[in-house]
């Protein structure tokens, strides 16, 4: 029980990434293949941010910092959340909103060019 | 041993390379001036080769290191006894095969002739990077170009059957190619050296017995294929259909006698006497390439088409040659290796004389040969007298060869294999003279023709070999000093120095 | 200057590509002659940085002066300084080829896009090559397959749909390297690939760096078209404007593949591959069964691009099986196959491109004759194809002789085979052209070669597309010839310590 309540945030994208990935695999629509590649990355952003949160952490901002100079002593690290993989994940969702933004306009192009976006009406057609 | 570095051996394989391109970028209409690029680059090649056979019979080797290939490897020339017998035969005959190249290819207005001869100088020059080779590296470096650049050859003609045995050779020869890289690479990491050594430098690297068997497979069966041995052979004679002077070139000059080559570098070079008798090899291979020996003679005397007769009888001349090598006695070896430049000649002459024949007259079959000495009097006066040599009777330089090769025999107390050699004797008289008897003492239909012989182009190159396969049989050391060197050869394969 | 290089390849393109719209909105053609200064300043300052770490050893760049582990680092050292200039002079190469073809078949419109995507394309390969930081790497990655996805779309009829799966199938292989990376972090707390390696020994026997490496493993495979994950790639090289063809097939799985090296050998020891986990073993044989798949599936296909798809389908194989059988010599084989490869593979998609935009023939059964119309372009393939058939003196020998090498001496005999039997597969597809093109002028006329040749006007590319061609063949002989100085001087330093 132990092994599943305390790396829960584990599941929770592992079963995110599962439906996305079902949805890429299995769906024939177009945009379904779009939605559930963007479930598959937003597990993966969930997976990071989780890891950089603690309980009771709170964020990495030095209070006062700017004013007087703060003895790094009376810091302890442990009392901040480590805010490395959230600004990683900015660059990440910047990279999958590209990603969306490059597939739906192929989207657009392959309906204007086949009047559907199933997938297998055009595989039919090409062939 | 006394080294020589010397530039010689890469001139040697580098002319026909720039003659190659000089020739394939000049304009097909001007033939003579195509014509003469090869004569340039053919005699200067015979030049250089010739003027390295001195410094190779007072004993010393020439040596050039290019460029590292690999760690501890390069791209290496070393001109020793037996290479520079190639050298001579294959850059000699390239002269006198340009000549009836250029009769032939004008007199039946061959197309592609720029391809032609581009080809035909590449090959000889990864036939003399064979030759002169110095570790098995860089003979496989060329020995793969000689493959390719035969393929337009064989393919010539573009047309079905062309293109099928075009198709035949590749696969076979490359397939042969793999396996010898495998046996070479193998080799390597056994050894860590690839340089050739008379008497072999596989001794002494505690490589078990097992390897060393296995290597000595692949590596026969690698250069084996070229060689046509048994049953490897059945490219040759599909090549057949490629023009004639390629036939010539093929059989007497590069591609077969690059595998034969091959074959003594590996048994003399590679493995050496002692290591091939200690895992009792030898004798398997000699049994081995008897079998050639024999059957592709009865295979010879049941083709009626003159060129696969001749394909035939190649195939076992060249077995002979093995056989003399694997028995490892110096009689032996020395026979093997002469009879290298002497079927050379032979072979070479017997084939023009077809080509001529087929250019005349535009006749292939043995069966429509009737009378036709008396039209082409020269021509077939050069095919019998080149037809005793090969059956091995004297004064003809077949004789002398053979004659080393049966003492061999007896030296190696084999004496199967001299009933082997006996019987092939027999069996060669048995194919070639029905020709000679035909052409000179059967009467054609039409009763007897008048006298009208092929172009000068053609009659002067196969006269030219005729002759010097009856000096080479009264004089062995004419100019060349054949016998000097296949005898040195085989006196410091089996010193092991 | 000189230590400024390795940003300048870098910034060159990157700032280019901005301004090659916008000047293009003014005019078209200008776009070309834009981008094709800015890949020549990068390869110049490729060149300078490869000098550089010739001659004082590698680089190491920290971007705004930041330090690592904090800051993002470039690291040069001899392989990727290699690997760089690999990518910029091919890169070069085909642009140069590639101005005719893409006025041919992509709309005026699109030419300051084009040039533009073209240019990030490029620039992102090289950052891929030169940094020395995971997540970096991740973003490089993801910028190399979001230009290439926009580029396979201009293509042809289906170019669509191709780049449509190849962004699916692209974006879980960069998803599962995000992950992976986010899995390292979590056990050692940095990006850095040297402090990765220096951290790496003590957590090898963690569930987790093993669950890292797979990710690895799966994404860098899908990037660099590895069987099985290679289904997006036929399509999308065979659908794709030819000059993309040319650009990609030679550099994207290429680098992909260094990659793959890098992440084997430098964020993770080999040790982890070969001993701890059994993934180098696993590796051989999937790269052992796309060798042959990729070749058989080439003997099947009738259209070139295609063909040459899956031809490179096999060829990856060769590196990842010089890659996972983790000794010396397969090392040195699967390194030098990068470039003997990237030389082949690119000269014969730029054959191709010249044929295509010529006459517009893909069907190998129509290529009769094709030596008579394009001689020094056919003359050119037949190079390429005896390196891919690994005749000598080409590249393809000496990276095949060094991979039969690796395999012999690690006791790998079925590898051993595999390689073999796979160049004599690559000349069965490489030589059926060959037959094709030079040997079939009286097929089916049932002559015996007395006629005249018919005539055939000679049509050749423009010398601007076969110069490069020419240049290309060049270079695949003479990487076979100076294949010793590359190992010696470049990709000798990759094989780690202490391997046999």
């Amino acid at each position: 029980m132990e092994f599943f309540l305390g790396k829960f945030n584990y599941w929770v994208y592992i079963a995110m990434m599962m439906i996305g990935f079902y949805a890429m695999i299995a769906k024939h629509n177009l945009v379904k293949k779009i939605i559930g590649m963007n479930i598959f990355q937003t597990a993966i952003i969930l997976f990071y941010v989780s890891i950089g949160t603690k309980k009771g952490g709170t964020i990495p901002i030095l209070e006062g910092a700017g004013h007087h100079a703060v003895a790094p002593e009376s810091i302890n690290v442990a009392h901040y959340i480590n805010p490395l993989p959230h600004v990683l994940m900015l660059t990440a969702i910047v990279v999958g909103v590209s990603v969306t933004g490059v597939a739906l306009a192929l989207i657009i192009l392959i309906y204007k060019r086949y009047n559907t976006v199933e997938e297998d009406e055009i595989l039919r057609q090409l062939s | 041993m006394n080294t020589v570095v010397s530039i010689k051996p890469l001139l040697a394989v580098l002319v026909s390379l720039v003659g190659a391109f000089f020739i394939l970028f000049t304009s097909s209409k001007r033939q003579n001036l195509r014509e003469s690029w090869t004569f340039i680059a053919a005699f200067i090649k015979f030049g250089i080769v010739l003027s390295m056979m001195p410094v190779i019979l007072h004993g010393k080797v020439i040596k050039l290191t290019l460029l590292e290939i690999a760690p501890g490897l390069s791209l290496m020339f070393k001109v020793d006894f037996l290479g520079i017998i190639f050298g001579l035969v294959a850059s000699g005959l390239w002269i006198v095969t340009s000549l009836y190249s250029i009769g032939y290819m004008r007199g039946l207005k061959e197309h592609a002739q720029n391809r032609y001869f581009f080809a035909f100088a590449l090959c000889l020059s990864a036939t003399m990077g064979i030759a002169f080779a110095g570790n098995l590296l860089t003979f496989y470096v060329f020995y793969e170009m000689l493959t390719i650049s035969t393929y337009p050859l064989v393919t010539h003609n573009e047309d079905e059957e062309a293109v099928k045995a075009g198709r035949k050779y590749l696969t076979y020869t490359l397939s042969a190619g793999v396996l010898l890289l495998f046996a070479i690479a193998a080799t390597y990491l056994y050894a860590g050296t690839l340089e050739f050594m008379p008497g072999g430098f596989l001794n002494g690297h505690n490589i078990p017995i097992g390897v060393l068997q296995f290597l000595l497979v692949a590596f026969l069966i690698g250069c084996g294929v070229k060689a046509g041995v048994m049953p490897f052979h059945a490219w040759l004679p599909s090549a057949m259909v490629a023009p004639t002077p390629v036939s010539a070139l093929l059989h007497a000059v590069a591609v077969v006698k690059a595998g034969v080559f091959g074959c003594v570098r590996i048994i003399a070079y590679v493995f050496g006497p002692v290591v091939l008798k200690d895992i009792h090899m030898w004798l398997i291979v000699a049994y081995f390439v008897s079998f050639t020996i024999i059957v592709s003679s009865l295979f010879a005397l049941a083709s009626d088409n003159l060129k696969r007769r001749l394909a035939f009888s190649t195939i076992s001349q060249l077995s002979y040659i093995i056989l003399g090598a694997a028995l490892l006695s110096k009689a032996s070896l020395t026979g093997s290796i002469l009879h290298i430049p002497n079927h050379a000649y032979m072979k070479i002459t017997l084939f023009f004389c077809a080509g001529a024949i087929f250019v005349k007259t535009g006749k292939k079959n043995i069966s429509e040969l009737d009378g036709i000495g008396w039209q082409m009097p020269i021509t077939m006066g050069a095919f019998t007298l080149v037809s005793f040599g090969m059956v091995g009777i004297p004064p003809l330089c077949g004789f002398i060869s053979k004659w080393y090769l049966c003492l061999g025999t007896l030296q190696a107390r084999e004496f199967f294999f001299l009933f082997v050699l006996l019987t092939s004797a027999v069996l060669n008289a048995a194919y070639f003279f029905p020709i000679v008897y035909a052409a000179f003492f059967r009467q054609p239909a039409g009763g007897r023709p008048a006298f009208n012989e092929a172009s000068l182009p053609l009659v002067i190159p196969l006269s030219i070999t005729a002759v010097m396969a009856v000096i080479f049989g009264i004089f062995p050391n004419f100019t060349f000093h054949f016998f000097d060197l296949a005898r040195n050869a085989a006196t410091t394969i089996i010193a092991g120095m | 200057m000189i230590h400024q290089a390795p940003i300048l390849t870098i910034a060159t393109l990157l700032l280019t590509a901005f301004w090659v719209p916008i000047i293009g909105m003014f005019k078209k053609e200008s776009a070309y002659y834009i981008a094709l200064a800015a890949i020549f300043i990068a390869f110049a300052a490729a060149c300078g940085t490869l000098y550089s770490v010739l001659l004082h050893g590698p680089i190491h760049y920290h971007m705004g002066g930041w330090p690592p582990p904090w800051g993002i680092e470039f690291v040069i050292d001899y392989l990727n300084a290699g690997v760089l200039v690999l990518i910029a002079l091919i890169s070069f190469l085909t642009t140069i080829s590639a101005k005719k073809s893409v006025e041919q078949e992509i709309n005026r419109d699109k030419w300051p896009a084009f040039w533009s995507l073209y240019l990030l394309l490029i620039m992102s390969l090289m950052g891929m090559t030169e940094t020395g930081d995971m997540f970096n790497m991740y973003v490089y990655l993801e910028v190399s397959s979001l230009t290439a996805y926009g580029l396979i779309a201009m293509g042809e009829d289906g170019a669509l749909i191709a780049s449509f799966n190849y962004v699916i199938l692209g974006s879980v292989g960069a998803s599962f390297y995000l992950l992976g990376v986010g899995y390292l972090y979590i056990v050692t707390g940095s990006l850095n690939m040297a402090d990765l390696y220096r951290l790496m020994p003590g957590l090898y026997h963690s569930k987790v760096v093993f669950t890292a490496f797979a990710f690895f493993m799966v994404g860098i495979g899908i990037k660099m078209g590895l069987f099985p994950l290679h289904v997006w790639l036929p399509d999308a090289y065979t659908r794709a404007p030819s000059a993309i063809s040319a650009l990609i097939a030679p550099t994207m799985t290429k680098v992909s593949a260094y990659v793959l090296f890098r992440i084997i050998l430098s964020v993770f020891h080999i040790q982890f591959s070969t001993m701890i986990i059994p993934a180098a073993k696993l590796l051989m044989w999937i790269a052992a069964v796309g060798i042959i798949y990729g070749s058989i599936m080439a003997i099947a296909q009738k259209d070139i691009k295609r063909m040459l798809a899956y031809s490179s389908i096999s060829q990856i194989g060769y590196i990842v099986l010089g890659l996972a059988l983790a000794n010396r010599m397969g090392l040195i084989g699967g390194a030098l196959h990068i470039f003997s490869h990237a030389f082949a593979k690119g000269c014969l998609f730029m054959v191709a491109m010249a044929i295509v935009y010529k006459t517009g023939i893909r069907n190998i059964d129509e290529f009769k004759d094709l030596n008579k119309k394009m001689p020094f372009t056919m003359a050119a393939f037949c190079v390429a194809a005896l390196s891919m058939v690994g005749v000598p003196p080409t590249a393809g020998f000496f990276s095949k002789w060094y991979l039969v090498l690796g395999t012999i001496s690690g006791r790998h005999w079925l590898m051993t085979a595999v390689i073999l039997a796979s160049s004599l597969l690559n000349a069965i597809y490489f030589f059926r052209i060959i037959e094709k093109t030079y040997f079939s002028s009286f097929l089916g006329g049932g002559g015996h070669g007395h006629h005249k040749t018919p005539t055939v006007v000679m049509t050749e590319a423009p010398a601007m597309m076969v110069i490069p061609i020419l240049l290309m063949a060049v270079g695949i002989l003479a990487v076979g010839l100076f294949n010793f100085q590359i190992i010696h001087h470049l990709l000798q330093f990759i094989v780690p310590g202490g391997l046999a």
